[in-house]
Order: structure tokens, then C-alpha cells, then sequence
């Protein structure tokens, strides 16, 4: 494939926040904001299902330093969602900032405003709540058709029509196909059907949630939070606040981490209410518990696969039904569903001949739901990849062959991916490179060590999306400075990932200067250009293309300026980096001098300011195998190699390409080996900290080794597609593959823990 | 009560209560390094050095650094410009947060062993977590740095 060679795209700088964070400068919400402002706590619910019968805030609000105590009887009665997604959300708008109707354990009951940490916790103990509590349903199978409702509410409204019925506990429902699913599936020799089922795995980004609310000097509504999403959380609080969208002003310093959690303005609304009500600077900064219990974690969900394939091992149709447990609220409900069938099927385009997909997807008092990472993909992905592994098993086929004969190949319409076409795939080539550098071969068969362990390998591919088709809009400005430099203004967010770094990367590349020359900022509604925001990972395919074309539109505007000053038209004038140049007479004026001269008596902008939107998603691909050492004494299981290669068009900043390839393989293992989710049997969270939810540490992940394989998209910037969430979803499919192969038996629940494995395995072989 | 630190190098008196986290007294102090991320000693992300040894500020009670001398990252700027650009060049900094409790134990480690294998800097630095960089990174960086200085 022939690729082009770029000054800055395609290497690996350093993100341009690099030092500032790795020397500790105070550049997150709570260093950046007053360390007097008003300490909102949230008084929690102990019930998974309950009515607040009576609550007295009177002796509480008695204790020095308390401000005020807010109730259910205080509140704006407006139906609102907190999901970070375009207007109008297919999220319902199922919440109030406090229901007298509390649906989890962990619901807000109050809200504490007070001077002190310690007068608000004091407070919080002397609030007298008495419940009307209410049988609660717990378990996501159940919850469909229960005559117990988790929002019996009249006034339950969804924006858009996505097959939801708070009368039925359902969020949304669907059901599509493609070609004669029945007739190929009898005609076929061979049938599974598997049921596999996934956790409500937590994000666990390192800074938990925070925001600081305060008046601005025009008494406009100040929100300085960790979010990847200012313009949806800007919407959502005018919305839940009852205020217009000129009041609020939303913007973000650094972030500790999202991975989808701040997709989602989990805690935002609490402090804008008190800032609201007492005209006072407020903050709130979640505990790791309350982040554990309150979050957005991934929504659990059980997924049926029935497979249908020739004796050859032709894959020939799937059909899969996916039930989804979105928790007490809707957010993303409807939509992460879509993701676990529409970005499992399409892997295996190269042979089938029909689908069908269809999901529920239901409210329980669990913990609500949000976006995570791979966003329902991971989870279908799980179970499509388990069940071609289980079909080679049975077969006795290499596994990795079974896939050359089935994958997606470039150039390929893909009836089970919206229709798109496979522009740019090289999944084939990722399979081929992974298991030349995996040593396949040797390693797939199960070696005795001797010892009472035994090592072997699994594999999985994966692919996901590089926008939301249609939707996600991203923008960019693009300005030039006096001094020949240029400045980049963007509403997408960083959120460590560093895409600053790779956007001002492309505005070096189209501008022809260093990278050093281009500041860039982001992201606050009043300066920056509309953006949907940092997430469906979007940021390098749509906000990347906004750059370039802000950058195409900047050097015209700089062209017409220079040939004003030339004395000639501006079809007679080139760009040339530093300076433009008169072709014909070879006069030439500096960047510097122009930027000056639009300064004085100029009437053309020296900015410009470009925005996009794609009717496409071209899907990244991905091979990841995985070598385990499991000790059938204890069930142990020891990741001792993983081997991965991605597809994400040319990679814009190959290190932080690799450096999100192998963070999302680690949190990919700890879904699958460690990181669990269970409830006691009135829906109290077990693992509330990081005592009992465990994720990977350094000693635990094994050794690493990621590659690429190149493919030009020729929608994306630079031929670039996307990277940020795919990685996090091979580890579960090869890891499970793994221990079966060790062990002969398949664990189609995650995680798989220790536990589980040594129960599995016979009393003594 | 009163207590007396040296932080940074500089003595530092404050009014503390019986119950005040040193995680807390600290960044009272100005010192934003120190990130709380748990509560519960499992991230690392609050580490400090106590005497010279590293500890985690969020299970230490203000008072029990009385008469002690503390560092914080904002007090070994120049020992962290020796090795964390190395990290910078492998972009395993990313969300950052939990940066500074890992620079300080990976301060800590250098101190106590200057040429440690990648066995023993994993097993050092392992109650150091971070969700983002899957580790490696991290460990290439300091590897790279370790080689440089070999010459």
C-alpha cells in the first residue's frame, strides 16, 4: 500500500501537557478551583426501592458551618437524562435532581450544603429519613413485564422513539435483520447457542467525579468540571435548572481519566443546584465509594448467540439476542445495546449469508448504567468471539484459520454494520502479523509444565467505530498569531488521551510549521467551537477532519490578505510555511508580516473556523492473542504475553496509539480476571472500594507487545480512523478461549476469577 | 493543635485537628501534587515522603508528621526532571493523575536502588496504580532512563 510521508503526522511526540502533569502542577478541577467553596454532600439511600415517607432536616441543619439541606420537596420537577449525547437523547428522562422515589442503593436523598467536610458529614448523620420501602427488582432477567415498576411515573418521557415503556420496566427494544435467518440456520450442520454474561464493570479512572459551580462576574452559572462533554453538560443543566443556556458556561481544566464515565454529568447538577440556591461557590468531589456505588458503570448483559456454520467451517449465520440492564436510570440505555450486535456481527462479513439482532433493554434498582469504553461492543464482542471460538473447538480447527476463512475483508459491504462498505481493512493482515510475532503455532497447544501448571493461548479479533454516523460533530478554530504561530480551539476534551497533542499535530502538518508553533485550547462553551465532545471515538476521525479543513480555509484567508499586500490576485500567490510568495515575480511577504497587517485597517479574519460530521463510521480492527500459565491446583490464571495488532487507519501519534492499544488491553484484563460486581440480596453494592474491586496492578498484566498494521481510510484526516476503544476488547473472548483450552471447560460469565476456575475443574484428574 | 513539619525543605507550622489526614494538612498547604484516589491505601496516588521513605498521606494522620520532614513532588522538581521526559517520550503520562504518587515512589526506588532490574521496579512500584497507560509505557520510560544513564 502506498503512504504518504508526513513532517509531524504519523510521529510520536510528546503530549503537550506532558511535563506539566508528570511534575504534579495543579491543573485538575480541584487544584485549579477555590479551596473555600461550599462542600456539597449527597445523603444516599440504603434501599434499592423506596419511597421517602418523611424527611426532617431541622436538628441537621442546627450544626455549625451548615448552610442548607435540600429534599425532594425543593427541587425543579422537570424530567431530565445526565447522558453526554446529542439533542434529542435516545436516553430517557427519567430523573429529578431528587425523587421522593429513591430506585438504588446510593439514589440521592439529600443534598448538604456546608462550609466544612466536617459539618457536612455531621449533618448528613443527624438527617431523620423514614421510608415506605418498596420489594425491589434485582435481577436483570426478571426485570421485564415485573409488576414491580422502577418508574411508575406519569411523567417518564423519552426524546426519541426507541421501542421503551416505563410500564413494562423496558428502556428500549428492537429487532432487525438481514437474509432468510431461520431457512440458513436449518439448513446449517452445525448449530451452538451459547449464553454468555457480562458485569457491570467500573471505569475506575484515577480522579473520580468533580465539579465547582460558582456566579460568574455577569451572575452567569460558572461550572468548572471533569467532564468529556461541556455543550451536552451545559444542555443538560439548563435543562434540570430550568435556566436558559446563555447563563451557563461550562469548561474544563485537565482530566483524571474518563473512559466514558464523564460521558455522562454524573455529579454536575448537585453543586449548580446549591450554587443556584445560595449564590455561593460550590464544589463536590465524590469519594472512590461513591464513584464505585453512584457512577456509570458498563451495563451488564446477557447475550445469546445462535450460530449456524457448515462442517468446513463457513460461518454462514448469526443471530443474536442481547438483554441489556441499564440500572435504576436510562443513560445510554438504548444505545449501547445497538453497539454488542452491530459491531460483533460485521466481523464475520467475509461469509455470512444472514443476521438478526435483537436486545432488550430494562430498568432494575441497581445502579444506573452509562458509557464505558467500548460501549456495548466489548460485551457483544465477548460473546461472538467466544461462541467462532467454541464453533473451532468443536471443529478441530485452528482457530485463527477458521477467522481467515470468515473475517471482513477491505473493499466489502457489510449488511450488518448500517451498510457501510469496508474502505479501509486490514484485519487480515492483522491476523497474519499477530501470529507470526505470537509464535501461534507453538504456542496455541497446551503445554504441561510439570508443576501442576499448564500454558496455552487464545485469540479474539475486534472491531468498533470511529464516530456516530450522521451525529457527533466535531470543530475546530484555527487562528494566526502576530508572530507567525497559530493557536487551536476545540470543543472535544482530552482526557489524557492526548488528542490536543494529535490535532495540534495536524495543524503543524497543514500549516507546515512546528509543533512547538501551535497552542492549543479546549474546551469552554463561551470560547470553543461547538463540539459533541471527546467520546464513540470520535476526536482523531471527526474533530481531526474539522482541523484540516479550518487549516485549508485559514491559508486561503492568509493567501488573499499577503496578495492584497503584493498588489496582485490571490490565485497568483502560494503558501509556503513561513511566508507567502508572489509565483510570478517571486515576491514574497513573512507570516509574521502578514499576521501584523491583519491588524491594521484588515477587514478579513486571520482565523477560521471549520466543522464536520461524517456519514460514515469506518470501523478499526483489531487481533489480540494472549499465552496464560493456569495452575490447576489453585485456578489461578497468569497473563503471560499479550500480543496485539491494530488497524486504526495511520496512526497520528504511533506512541500514544500504542499507549491506548496497551491500557485498554489492561483494563480488558481486569474485566476478565479480577474485576466483579456483585450485590447483597437487597441490591447493596459489595465492591465499594478498591479493597474489594480489584484492577490490575504492574504485577499483573504480563508482558505486553503491540504493533500496527496501517490502512488508509480515505474519509479521515491523514487516513486516520480510530483507536480509543477497540483495545479494551479482545482480552476478555482470547483470555476465556485460554482457559479453556487449559481446562476444557468454557466460563461464559465474567469475570473469571480463581475461584471459578479451581470450582470448574474435576475433583482430582 | 500546632504541628511542625519541614515540607519541602521549609518549616511549616499549622493548626490541625485530631482527626486531619496529612493527605489534607498538604494540600492546605499548597502542595496539589497529593491526589486522593481512594481512601482506602489501595491507588498510591498520595504518596509522600516521610523521613525519606515513601508513605501514603491518605492513612497518615497530620499530627503523626509533627517534627518530621515531608517532601511532596512540588519539592523534588529537579530530581523528577532527571527521568520523568523519558516517561513524556513513551506518552505513558496520560491522564496524569496518578503521576505524582508514582514519580515519588519511583524517586523513592531510584534512591534506594539506582540500577534496578524490571522485576524490581514492578514489585516497587506495584501499589502505584494507574487505569490508563496499561503500565508498560511507564516502565519503558524508566528503563529509558536507566539505559541513558548508562551512557
Amino acid at each position: 500500500m502506498e503512504q504518504k510521508t508526513y513532517k509531524t503526522v504519523g510521529k510520536s511526540f510528546r503530549k503537550k501537557d506532558s511535563m506539566q502533569l508528570l511534575t504534579g502542577k495543579p491543573v485538575y478541577v480541584d487544584d485549579v478551583t477555590p479551596q473555600n467553596a461550599l462542600v456539597v454532600k449527597i445523603l444516599r439511600s440504603p434501599h434499592a426501592n423506596a419511597i421517602v415517607e418523611e424527611i426532617r432536616t431541622d436538628v441537621a441543619k442546627k450544626v455549625p458551618g451548615v448552610v442548607d439541606i435540600y429534599t425532594w420537596q425543593d427541587v425543579p420537577q422537570t424530567r431530565f437524562a445526565i447522558a453526554g449525547q446529542t439533542y434529542p437523547e435516545p436516553s430517557p428522562y427519567d430523573r429529578l435532581i431528587i425523587d421522593r422515589h429513591v430506585r438504588f442503593v446510593g439514589d440521592v436523598v439529600a443534598i448538604i450544603a456546608a462550609e466544612t467536610e466536617k459539618a457536612a458529614r455531621k449533618a448528613m448523620k443527624l438527617i431523620k429519613v423514614s421510608y415506605e420501602v418498596l420489594e425491589a427488582v434485582l435481577d436483570f432477567r426478571t426485570a421485564k413485564d415485573n409488576p414491580i415498576l422502577v418508574h411508575p411515573e406519569e411523567d417518564w418521557f423519552p426524546p426519541c422513539p426507541v421501542g421503551g415503556d416505563n410500564k413494562r420496566n423496558m428502556v428500549a427494544s428492537e429487532t432487525s435483520s438481514y437474509g432468510d435467518v431461520d431457512g440458513v440456520m436449518a439448513d446449517c450442520d452445525i448449530v451452538l447457542d451459547r449464553t454468555y454474561h457480562t458485569k457491570a464493570f467500573n471505569q475506575a479512572m484515577m480522579e473520580p467525579f468533580i465539579c465547582y459551580t460558582e456566579l460568574d462576574r455577569y451572575g452567569r452559572l460558572h461550572v468548572v468540571s471533569s467532564t468529556q462533554i461541556v455543550f451536552h453538560t451545559r444542555r443538560i443543566l439548563s435543562r434540570a435548572l430550568g435556566i436558559p443556556k446563555s447563563r451557563i458556561r461550562v469548561e474544563k481544566p485537565r482530566i483524571g481519566g474518563g473512559f466514558g464515565a464523564k460521558q455522562t454529568a454524573v455529579c454536575d447538577v448537585y453543586p449548580a443546584f446549591v450554587t443556584m440556591k445560595t449564590g455561593r461557590p460550590a464544589k463536590i468531589n465524590y469519594t472512590r465509594e461513591e464513584a464505585q456505588i453512584a457512577g456509570s458503570p458498563r451495563h451488564e448483559m446477557e447475550i445469546r448467540v445462535r450460530l449456524g456454520a457448515s462442517k468446513e467451517g463457513k460461518i454462514r449465520v448469526m443471530d443474536l439476542y442481547t438483554l441489556s440492564n441499564t440500572g435504576a436510570y436510562g443513560e445510554h440505555g438504548p444505545t449501547t445495546v445497538g453497539l454488542s450486535g452491530h459491531k460483533s456481527i460485521p466481523l464475520y462479513t467475509g461469509s455470512l449469508e444472514a443476521h438478526r439482532f435483537s436486545y432488550d433493554v430494562v430498568y432494575t434498582n441497581l445502579q444506573a448504567a452509562g458509557a464505558y469504553r467500548g460501549y456495548g461492543a466489548t460485551q457483544g464482542i465477548f460473546a461472538v468471539e467466544s461462541a467462532v471460538n467454541e464453533l473451532a473447538e468443536m471443529l478441530s480447527m485452528d482457530p485463527t484459520a477458521l477467522r481467515d476463512k470468515n473475517m471482513v475483508k477491505e473493499g466489502m459491504m457489510m449488511p450488518a454494520y448500517y451498510g457501510e462498505s469496508a474502505n479501509a481493512c486490514a484485519l487480515d493482515r492483522c491476523m497474519e502479523h499477530c501470529r507470526r510475532m505470537f509464535h501461534w503455532e507453538e504456542r496455541y497447544p497446551v503445554r504441561d509444565m510439570g508443576n501442576g501448571k499448564v500454558r496455552c493461548a487464545g485469540v479474539a479479533m475486534a472491531m468498533q467505530g470511529s464516530c456516530i454516523s450522521n451525529i457527533d460533530v466535531g470543530s475546530a478554530t484555527v487562528r494566526l498569531s502576530e508572530d507567525g504561530t497559530y493557536n487551536l480551539i476545540i470543543g472535544a476534551a482530552d482526557m489524557g488521551t492526548g488528542c490536543d497533542t494529535i490535532l495540534a499535530q495536524m495543524v503543524a502538518e497543514c500549516m507546515d510549521c512546528d509543533l512547538d508553533d501551535v497552542a492549543v485550547f479546549g474546551a469552554d462553551t463561551d470560547a470553543s467551537p461547538y463540539d459533541s465532545g471527546s467520546y464513540a471515538s470520535s476526536t482523531t476521525y471527526i474533530t481531526g477532519k474539522a482541523v484540516e479543513k479550518a487549516c485549508t480555509e485559514l491559508k486561503e484567508k492568509i493567501c488573499a490578505i499577503a496578495a492584497e499586500m503584493l498588489g496582485c490576485g490571490k490565485d497568483e500567490v502560494v503558501f509556503e510555511s513561513t511566508r507567502v510568495r508572489r509565483v510570478a515575480t517571486d515576491q514574497t511577504v513573512s507570516l509574521a508580516d502578514i499576521a501584523y497587517k491583519t491588524q491594521v485597517g484588515n477587514t478579513q479574519a486571520a482565523q477560521a473556523t471549520a466543522t464536520h460530521s461524517s456519514p460514515v463510521s469506518p470501523p478499526p480492527y483489531m487481533v489480540g492473542m494472549v499465552e496464560i500459565e493456569l495452575d490447576k491446583l489453585t485456578g489461578l490464571v497468569t497473563i503471560l504475553d499479550y500480543m496485539a495488532v491494530v488497524d486504526c487507519g495511520i496512526p497520528i501519534n504511533p506512541a500514544l496509539a500504542r499507549i491506548q492499544t496497551e491500557g485498554g488491553i489492561v483494563q480488558g484484563i481486569g474485566h476478565t480476571l479480577m474485576e466483579n460486581v456483585t450485590y447483597d440480596h437487597r441490591g447493596k453494592p459489595i465492591e465499594s472500594s478498591f479493597m474489594q474491586y480489584k484492577i490490575p496492578t504492574r504485577l499483573d498484566m504480563g508482558h505486553l507487545r503491540v504493533e500496527f498494521e496501517h490502512s488508509c481510510e480515505p474519509s479521515g484526516p491523514f487516513g486516520a480512523k480510530s483507536i480509543g476503544e477497540i483495545v479494551i476488547n479482545t482480552p476478555a473472548p482470547a483470555i476465556a478461549h485460554a482457559i479453556y483450552r487449559a481446562t476444557g471447560v468454557w466460563h461464559r460469565e465474567l469475570p473469571i476469577t480463581p475461584e471459578k476456575v479451581a470450582m470448574s475443574l474435576p475433583e482430582k484428574e | 493543635m500546632e504541628i511542625k513539619i519541614k515540607l519541602n525543605g521549609r518549616p511549616v507550622a499549622g493548626y490541625v485537628e485530631a482527626d486531619t489526614i496529612l493527605l489534607d494538612f498538604l494540600r492546605e498547604k499548597g502542595c496539589f501534587s497529593v491526589k486522593r484516589g481512594c481512601d482506602t491505601s489501595n491507588c498510591g496516588l498520595c504518596t509522600v515522603l516521610l523521613d525519606g521513605k515513601p508513605i501514603l498521606s491518605c492513612s497518615t494522620l497530620a499530627v503523626r508528621a509533627d517534627g518530621h520532614e515531608i517532601y511532596t513532588l512540588e519539592g523534588l522538581q529537579e530530581e523528577a526532571a532527571d527521568f520523568v521526559g523519558f516517561i513524556a517520550d513513551q506518552g505513558a503520562d496520560q491522564c496524569g493523575f496518578c503521576n505524582p504518587g508514582f514519580v515519588m515512589n519511583t524517586i523513592a526506588l531510584l534512591r534506594e536502588n539506582p540500577d534496578p532490574t524490571d522485576d524490581e521496579i514492578r514489585s516497587f512500584l506495584a501499589g502505584n496504580l494507574c487505569r490508563c497507560s496499561g503500565y508498560d509505557g511507564q516502565l519503558r520510560g524508566i528503563r529509558a532512563f536507566l539505559d541513558s544513564r548508562k551512557g
